[in-house]
């Protein structure tokens, strides 16, 4: 008895304690790890001008991120798979109004490996992606790879691929498959795209971030992550070649190459695809990432700290984007998000 | 063949200190001031600490605790003074039951009462499901040792005209005392180190986590996030992490233990 | 002898009011009623979770029906889910793990009950049940820091190049995979093994082992052909309890299993099991048929662990004397 009433004490103590400390508002959100890097950039900053509102994003795949925000277990998601017509019904089902998408960043998946002996940037084309992806290349000095690359000393044994994909549902598993299925019609009709393929080979890790650990730690890998986390743990990426047939390096210029055209033709809800854009410098990897918004809340000052929070994303959020290697936005982009943003009730 | 035994023996506690001084030497010297008092930092820059991971984990673990410990037990005082053949049976059987359920099993129906219903992961979701799997092990050792009370202190209580009730509450459950809560101590220990009923409950948070439905962070979540990650300062916290955790579970079990090996005037039969 | 039970006549005080006497009897009602509701509250409880399971999978019940446990396909896309990849991966991993981990136990309880002196064996026994207290998100660490990498640089050359010709020690190894998990489980389940048989072992009655040297075997003679035949059934209970421990294991197994839901013959090959594919993809399953397709996979794990549980409780009661309290 004495020890349930000490136990109702330190519970009510630790009430007390955590009430007291900030009358903060909490916003929840939950999505893409491709963006993360940047996002919990952005919500620290915002943090920091407003004391008052913290937002908590999780990252947790895409996948989760539409799962969850149509569950509404979380206020907002975050994907980089924009949802299909199916996945807009049920929100619709579930929650009795629309959810907007706006695009926050440009980013790229990139194909990153550890290949013992190589440090340079190897040369992707299309049909070698896919080959590897597929499973039918499997060795990596394969004269496919080879041929792109000369003058690479790939190893002559012990040199089967090992090819990493995502254990999770992923929207840089939805680009990358997206850009596979528009280049090769095998993957088309064999696998398809999406945010969890069944893969034909390969080994899962959990979020980019378990992709580039395992990465990092198995030789003779090769996988696929979002630009930043290659170049945060320094880990060698390679060029794609582009529909115009130039091997074109992911960075900011040639991210944005991408979104050029796309800017001018952008859907009324932002949902669009980039990969394998045209234009000489154009990255073909490359994706808009999206906030997945409810238009109607039910809570007034989350509803209020969210439309701050992306007004504040569009103008002073984007000059954090360089630094860590996404594109900002078109400018057509921003401008049409800021009056999609008015219409959150 | 004998001395291949002793071997094994050997290999299978070497193993415990090979965690123990893994831990230490990776972990050790990131256990700093900083580590137990801050927030985690944003994504690729280095520091920051778990303060909300281990504050969230206390919470969950006593919320828990005021969940199932109850439940077990006075369910096990019913088990031991007032039930009988079918009724017990019927107890005793769910109680395995429910003790064999995969943790991750016991967060899918934790998912389903607690997380849809109210529309947020929450302290309570996963307070709820480690309370559940604390259910099993109360009620069957509170029954148990208070079982192991000699017959002569109930019946004696009795012979004084003491009510049943009463006898329990002044008598045999003080008797019992040692053992059950060795028994509370040991389920505290072990969902303080589950992780999977956790993925998709209390889900997981980069603040303070508020009151008590909002999500929270908790260490076990946040090793196994910060382990399968790229960042090399991660993994330094996950190794502090993981010595705290492991910290805090075996002083309880050696507590545990210790109370139950010094003070145990019950007789087991 | 009567049980603890409420026939125990109430032997109230000589001097008393009849009032007195049954507020004490409803006082005793109050306190019946009250447990009772306790501990009915554990059986509803886990009535509710079975129900929970078995509603909430009956999509891919209806849909594949028992084909959901035989089919090998994996694809939320195309809307195909078959479970079997996960049941081949959950119980791969958990029979390397006992093969590992069945010889090792057992040759430690012997040690432990046979030849190690009281002290040493109940000091060396305190010690592994801390290692069962070992939560397995720091197995986990151990396995993606130091096992990995061992089974890279070491194990995998070991085995591949004499024995690469088997089936099971075929093609290349990626560090993660099925035989890194199943020894990361061994490591788990080895603390089971030891203290349930230990435990067994020490109940075999004295007269046993001295009726072996009193017709003249040896130690080990009587220890191996006496005295582990006699506590033969525990022992097989340890194993299965170990074996339950095995196959609900999530996170240790997740972060080392390579998580490919893929069915492959070599223990070097990665593959998924069904706690680690629930755990990975439950938060995002977008469509209900994928949802419940995962909670159908859950009831299977369940089933699974319930089926082994059984049978390890019946074998040790039938063994030893302290019959069902041993906490796991």
């Amino acid at each position: 008895m004495k020890r349930l009433a000490g136990l109702l004490v330190a519970v009510l103590a630790l009430t007390a304690a955590t009430w007291a400390a900030q009358q903060a508002l909490l916003i929840n959100g939950a999505g893409a790890t491709f963006p993360y890097p940047i996002y919990s950039k952005w919500f620290d900053e915002y943090h920091k001008k407003n004391g008052n509102l913290q937002f908590n994003y999780q990252s947790v795949g895409s996948g989760a991120g539409i799962k969850q925000v149509t569950e509404g277990t979380v206020d907002f998601g975050a994907t980089d798979g924009p949802m299909n017509d199916e996945q807009l019904k049920a929100f619709q089902e579930k929650r009795g109004g629309l959810v907007l998408h706006f695009p926050t960043v440009l980013g790229a998946d990139v194909p990153t490996y550890n290949v013992p002996g190589v440090n340079t940037a190897l040369n992707f084309t299309p049909e070698v992606l896919a080959g590897i992806f597929l499973g039918k290349i499997t060795k990596w000095n394969d004269p496919a790879i080879a041929d792109a690359n000369k003058g690479v000393n790939f190893p002559a044994k012990d040199n089967d691929i090992v090819v990493i994909h995502r254990s999770d549902g992923s929207g840089t598993t939805y680009i990358w498959t997206d850009y596979l299925s528009k280049v090769s019609d095998e993957w088309k009709n064999k696998v398809g795209k999406g945010t969890s393929p069944n893969w034909p080979v390969g080994l899962g890790g959990k979020g980019n971030e378990g992709v580039t650990g395992l990465i990092k730690q198995t030789p003779n890998s090769i996988g696929y992550v979002e630009l930043i986390y290659a170049a945060q743990n320094n880990i060698p990426y390679g060029t794609v070649k582009n529909s115009s047939g130039s091997f074109v390096k992911a960075d900011l210029a040639s991210v944005s190459a991408a979104a050029a055209g796309a800017a001018k033709d952008m859907p009324a809800d932002f949902r669009v695809s980039i990969t394998n854009a045209p234009g000489k410098t154009a990255y073909p990897i490359s994706s808009f990432t999206w906030l997945l918004i409810p238009q109607k809340f039910q809570d007034g000052a989350k509803r209020d700290a969210i439309k701050g929070f992306l007004k504040w994303m569009l103008s002073d959020g984007q000059g954090y984007t360089e630094t860590l290697s996404y594109a900002k936005l078109p400018k057509e982009v921003v401008e049409k998000e800021k009056k999609v943003i008015d219409t959150i009730q | 063949m004998l001395t291949l035994t002793g071997v094994c023996a050997l290999i299978s506690v070497s193993v415990l200190f090979l965690i123990l001084g893994y831990l230490v030497y990776n972990g050790g010297t990131s256990i700093n001031w900083a580590f137990f008092t801050q927030l985690p930092k944003p994504v690729g820059e280095t520091g920051g600490g778990m303060a909300n991971a281990i504050v969230g984990t206390a919470k969950l673990l006593l919320t828990a605790s005021l969940f199932g410990v109850p439940i077990g037990f006075f369910g096990g005082i019913y088990l031991a003074e007032f039930s009988g053949g079918a009724t017990a049976s019927i107890v005793r059987y769910s109680a395995d039951l429910l003790n064999g359920v995969p943790s991750i099993v016991i967060g899918i129906f934790a998912y389903a009462m607690v997380v849809l219903p109210f529309k947020h992961f929450s302290t309570l979701a996963g307070a709820f499901a480690l309370g559940l799997m604390m259910i099993p092990i109360t009620l069957r050792s509170t029954e148990e040792f208070l079982n192991g009370v000699p017959r002569m202190l109930r019946e004696g209580a009795m012979a004084l005209g003491a009510s049943k009730t009463r006898t329990i509450a002044t008598v045999i459950v003080p008797a019992a005392y040692r053992g059950i809560l060795t028994a509370i101590l040991l389920a505290l220990a072990r969902v303080a180190g589950e992780t999977a009923p956790l993925l998709f409950t209390a889900f997981g948070n980069r603040y303070w986590s508020e009151g008590w439905f909002q999500p929270t962070a908790s260490l076990p979540v946040v090793i196994f996030n910060y382990a399968v990650s790229p960042y090399e300062d991660w993994h330094r916290q996950a190794w502090a992490a993981g010595l705290v955790l492991l910290g805090l579970v075996l002083i309880i079990n050696i507590l545990a233990r210790t109370i139950l090996s010094r003070g145990i005037a019950v007789p087991r039969s | 002898m009567a049980t603890s039970s409420t026939n125990i006549p109430s032997a109230g005080p000589i001097v008393g009011s009849r009032s007195f006497l049954s507020r004490i009897r409803e006082g005793d009602e109050i306190a019946r009623l009250i447990t009772f509701l306790f501990a009915a509250s554990v059986v509803l409880i886990t009535v509710l979770l079975v129900y929970q399971l078995w509603t909430n999978s009956v999509l891919p019940r209806h849909k594949f029906g028992l084909h959901f446990l035989v089919t090998s396909v994996w694809d939320p896309i195309m809307e195909q889910y078959g479970a079997l990849p996960f049941i081949y991966g959950t119980l791969v991993t958990s029979a390397v793990a006992l093969f590992i981990a069945v010889p090792l136990g057992i040759g430690a309880a012997i040690f432990l009950a046979e030849l190690a002196p009281p002290r040493i064996s109940d000091t060396l026994q305190f010690l592994i049940d801390l290692l069962a207290a070992v939560p397995s998100v720091i197995y986990g660490l151990l396995g993606v820091f130091i096992i990995v990498p061992l089974m890279r640089t070491v194990i995998y050359p070991a085995l591949n190049h004499p024995l690469g010709f088997l089936p099971i020690f075929k093609g290349p190894s990626y560090g993660v995979g099925f035989l890194t998990a199943g020894m990361v489980l061994a490591i788990m389940v080895i603390p089971y093994i030891i203290s349930v048989s230990r435990e067994v072992l020490l109940s075999v009655p004295r007269d046993q082992r001295e009726a072996a040297l009193a017709l003249g075997s040896t130690r080990w003679e009587s220890t191996w052909q006496v005295v582990v035949p006699f506590a033969k059934t525990g022992i097989m209970g340890s194993i299965f309890l170990a074996m339950a421990r095995a196959l609900g294991e999530t996170m240790a197994v997740t972060m080392v299993i390579g998580n490919s839901p893929r069915i492959s013959a070599s223990l070097f090959a990665p593959g998924d099991s069904i706690a680690s594919v629930i755990a990975n993809q439950f938060t995002e399953a977008t469509d209900d048929l994928y949802l419940q397709s995962l909670i159908g996979l859950g009831l299977v794990l369940f089933l699974l662990t319930f089926i082994l549980n059984g049978l390890a409780r019946l074998l040790i009661v039938v063994t030893t004397q302290k019959g069902s309290g041993i906490a796991t």
